[in-house]
């Protein structure tokens, strides 16, 4: 008698923790893409909820300070870490996604303060929803640079 | 020469703490003292060893030793030299050494301890030790070596130990210097904050292991363990809210807290922690949830081991993760083994670890403990699923879904505010055995006086549903917890004879768990005053001035003056800071000097705001961007975030009531505290 009665209140805190989880994932959930998935994808993926991953072009970075707007437009890379590995680590990726005239690009707006670690070569995730006009409307703006962090070799090294 | 030295004896401190644990093993097996004794003496040797190595690596830093590849990565000659000592822990490899210095240090401290009532643990709680100093030392031997130098062979250049052929060493002029974001006091302790947390859950794991073996299962190790637990509980706590500060400061997007993988990952072990922290008091006074208790320190420090990997991996997309390192699959390998082998050890000593007593009433503090615990495990599920969730779309659906912070406060806050609910009635439940009656009687006074201070918010604050019902919990807490402190010295005052603040201090002094405990709910409450006023209430505005023109929000005026931008050579940095004055209803308050520093070596700006603080609000001014020649001035983003001091308040406040708690007494009282509160029969145990 006094087992039931906790296992009902068990059982119930469970469903509540299932029903916040199930809920939640449904209401938040983003859709990770890469730029040539979002171009095959086309209009179906227009105002869904995205996480868009891509290489910062450096010449292309406008900023508004009037309006807080920014614009740049980012180059494919792909979105599989193991992959990345095997072309050489994230830095070398970006800067041949950069470099390569052939990759497919978009172009992204963010309203906002101008991210300290935005720079060319820099690579950018970004939360928000890809317009009719095929530009993607960012509200959140995450910006990796790993030649800042680790690299193994000097630069002066490299034209030695 | 100084690396050749350090790496020899990072090679002798791992081939020390080797030698412990096999002596430690043989000599518990063989039951032969002097082993063990030689398997301590190693141990405390690792100490003074890994001690020197961190002297040699620390002596390259500050030196300018760029030939080495660490030095490179993480200093450069513009930083100032305490930067450089504390560049020790800004990279992965010389983080593992950090880590394996720590985890000497406290292993050290525990074997010199009295071991006259527990020396059969002391063999075992070696080993584990040893087997975790083992691990990172290995790491740092074999695959991120802080002593690799650069070598010229043949016009490449190739990082190594040891010198490869017909090379010469090659030093770079300068260094890459650390990210200048990470240039802030608060960053310069946030990390070695988290990890004296954690390496200090090595401890009470290593004895929960210890008393998994040798089948002494009684309390004895969580009461050996207890301050163990609460100091490694306070730097973790205290390293989470370094790192808001340091977001706050410097991050410059006028929040603290970003739900970012990273930031989860030191945020589990806290959870399951915190979890611990409580049910072991279940077990002390009423032999329940020995099980529970394993299983939580387990999950503890795999959590640790596992938050030390996520922080140093490229497995998960977030801005801190800075390196795609070999070492992933060893940690894994490592969290996977020792996880499976304690889960192993549990099930093997299952039945030495039954509950001596029942748990009856639903309302009694041990259920409301453990209703605690399971709010804990719960966010613990939640976060725990929000991080893997891409991986497991990616498995399932083939497309990578992930979840961003909606997901985690929507989640979530139910089950804080559930736990806010906990903290205002747990305390005033009775052991053994409450009815909704008696806790009613306890709580009505302060329930209706919070529900007052509920309705006079409602008329002139805020009518937003869940800021108010936080409020309210946040209220009956205080006025619950104050009106404890206030029956047990009035309690005392009249049996004693004592003045009232002499019977307050002497009540305190003798529960300091208990009521340091409530010190650390009050800051809790304090702190959620500060989370509901920036997530709820926090107002933005944005705009490009012309010196003299004005901005205006929530009831503040801010009005550009002035930009200047100069260069301080030294350190390698162009300053660029507005001046803008603030006003509130038309009364100068003062000034404020955002700004933006610009790091030539990085090529790297730093955004600080211009933050004016008050109990009521911060006024949290960026300075976004600026034209030197146009008319037009700069451009600012402002935030007012309400409340949010309080975060930083209740924060100290935390720090206070786990001193508290944690400051070691001679506690006769404990025991005899003990039989008090114990209503019903309760067996007696081994410990008795």
């Amino acid at each position: 008698m006094k087992i039931n009665k906790f296992f009902i209140g068990g059982a119930f805190i469970l469903a509540a923790v299932v029903y916040l989880i199930a809920s939640s994932t449904q209401a938040s959930a983003e859709y990770f893409m890469t730029v040539d998935e979002l171009k095959a994808d086309g209009a179906a993926a227009v105002s869904k909820s995205l996480r868009l991953s891509g290489a910062v072009i450096g010449d292309t970075i406008q900023y508004d300070a009037e309006t807080l707007t920014l614009t740049f437009e980012v180059a494919h890379v792909s979105g599989d870490n193991a992959e990345i590995e095997a072309q050489g680590g994230l830095a070398e990726v970006l800067y041949q996604a950069v470099n390569d005239p052939t990759r497919q690009k978009v172009s992204v707006v963010y309203v906002g303060p101008k991210p300290d670690l935005l720079r060319g070569e820099a690579q950018a995730i970004m939360t928000g929803k890809l317009g009719q006009d095929g530009v993607f409307y960012a509200d959140e703006l995450l910006l990796k640079c790993p030649t800042r962090y680790e690299e193994a070799v000097p630069e002066q090294a490299a034209t030695n | 020469m100084f690396a050749e030295f350090g790496y020899g004896v990072l090679l002798v401190s791992l081939i020390v703490a080797i030698y412990s644990g096999l002596a430690a093993v043989y000599g518990a097996m063989n039951k032969s003292a002097a082993l063990v004794e030689s398997a301590r003496r190693a141990m405390l040797l690792t100490f003074p060893l890994i001690s020197v190595a961190a002297a040699a690596l620390i002596y390259l830093l500050i030196n300018d030793h760029y030939e080495v590849a660490f030095v490179y990565e993480v200093t450069s000659r513009s930083m100032p030299t305490y930067l450089k000592v504390t560049a020790w822990w800004g990279g992965q490899a010389g983080s593992l050494v950090f880590w394996s210095w720590l985890l000497a240090v406290f292993t050290s401290a525990v074997t010199l301890r009295k071991w006259d009532r527990d020396i059969e643990f002391l063999p075992w709680v070696i080993l584990v030790s040893a087997i975790t100093l083992t691990f990172f030392l290995g790491m740092t031997v074999f695959f991120e070596n802080p002593f690799t130098r650069f070598w010229l062979v043949n016009g490449n250049v190739e990082p190594s130990m040891f010198a490869p052929a017909n090379a010469t060493v090659f030093t770079p002029q300068d260094g890459q210097g650390l990210n200048p974001l990470l240039r802030h006091p608060g960053m310069v302790i946030h990390p070695p904050m988290l990890y004296l947390g954690f390496v200090s859950y090595v401890i009470p794991y290593a004895f929960a292991m210890a008393a998994l073996i040798t089948g002494r299962t009684d309390d004895r190790w969580i009461r050996i363990t207890r301050r163990w637990s609460l100091w490694a509980w306070l730097f973790l706590s205290f390293g989470l809210v370094l790192g808001g500060r340091w977001a706050y400061d410097v991050l410059g997007w006028g929040g603290y807290w970003g739900w970012d993988p990273v930031e989860i990952a030191a945020f589990m072990p806290w959870l399951t922690g915190t979890a611990f922290l409580h049910s072991v008091m279940i077990q002390e006074k009423r032999g329940l949830l020995k099980q529970w208790n394993m299983i939580l320190i387990i999950l503890t420090y795999a959590l640790v081991i596992f938050g030390t990997f996520l922080t140093r991996s490229g497995v998960l997309s977030s801005v801190h993760a800075f390196a795609n390192s070999p070492i992933g699959p060893f940690f894994m390998g490592f969290v996977s083994l020792t996880f499976i082998v304690s889960v192993a050890l549990v099930i093997w000593r299952w039945p030495q670890l039954q509950a001596e007593t029942e748990m009856k009433s639903m309302l009694s503090r041990e259920a409301l403990f453990l209703l605690n615990n399971l709010l804990f495990m719960s966010i613990l599920v939640v976060c725990f699923w929000g991080v893997i969730f891409p991986l497991i779309s990616e498995l399932f659906t083939g497309q990578k879904v992930t979840v961003g912070p909606p997901f985690y406060e929507r989640a979530t806050s139910p089950l804080f505010a559930a736990l806010l609910f906990l903290m205002a009635v747990a305390p005033l439940s009775a052991w053994g055995h409450s009815t909704v009656q008696t806790l009613g009687k306890a709580i009505w006074k302060s329930a209706i006086a919070a529900l007052a201070v509920t309705v006079a918010l409602f008329f002139t604050y805020t009518q937003n549903i869940g800021a108010l019902i936080g409020f309210f919990l946040i209220v009956l807490i205080v006025l619950v917890t104050f009106h404890e402190f206030w029956r047990g010295a009035r309690a005392r005052q009249k049996t004693q004879g004592e003045n009232f603040f002499t019977a307050l201090a002497r009540l305190m002094g003798r529960n300091r768990r208990r009521y340091g405990g409530y010190i650390i709910h009050i800051s809790m409450a304090l702190m959620a005053i500060g989370i509901l006023g920036i997530e709820i209430f926090q107002k933005q505005t944005q705009g490009t001035l012309a010196a003299g023109e004005k901005l205006e929000i929530a009831g503040y005026t801010v009005e550009y003056r002035e930009l200047a931008s100069w260069d301080n050579q030294g350190e390698g940095v162009n300053y660029t800071r507005a001046v803008v004055n603030v006003y509130e209803d038309g009364i100068y308050l003062g000034q404020l000097t955002p700004r933006i520093d610009y790091y030539y070596d990085s090529q790297q700006n730093m955004t600080i705001p211009g933050n004016r603080s008050t109990l009521r609000d911060d006024l949290y001014i960026l300075l976004v961007d600026w034209q030197p020649v146009s008319s037009i001035g700069a451009t600012f983003k402002i935030y007012v975030n309400p409340l949010v001091n309080w975060l930083w308040i209740g924060s100290l406040l935390f720090l206070v009531g786990v001193i508290f708690a944690a400051w070691p007494d001679n506690d006769p009282s404990e025991e005899h505290a003990r039989r008090n509160i114990t209503r019903d029969n309760r067996q007696p145990s081994a410990a008795d």
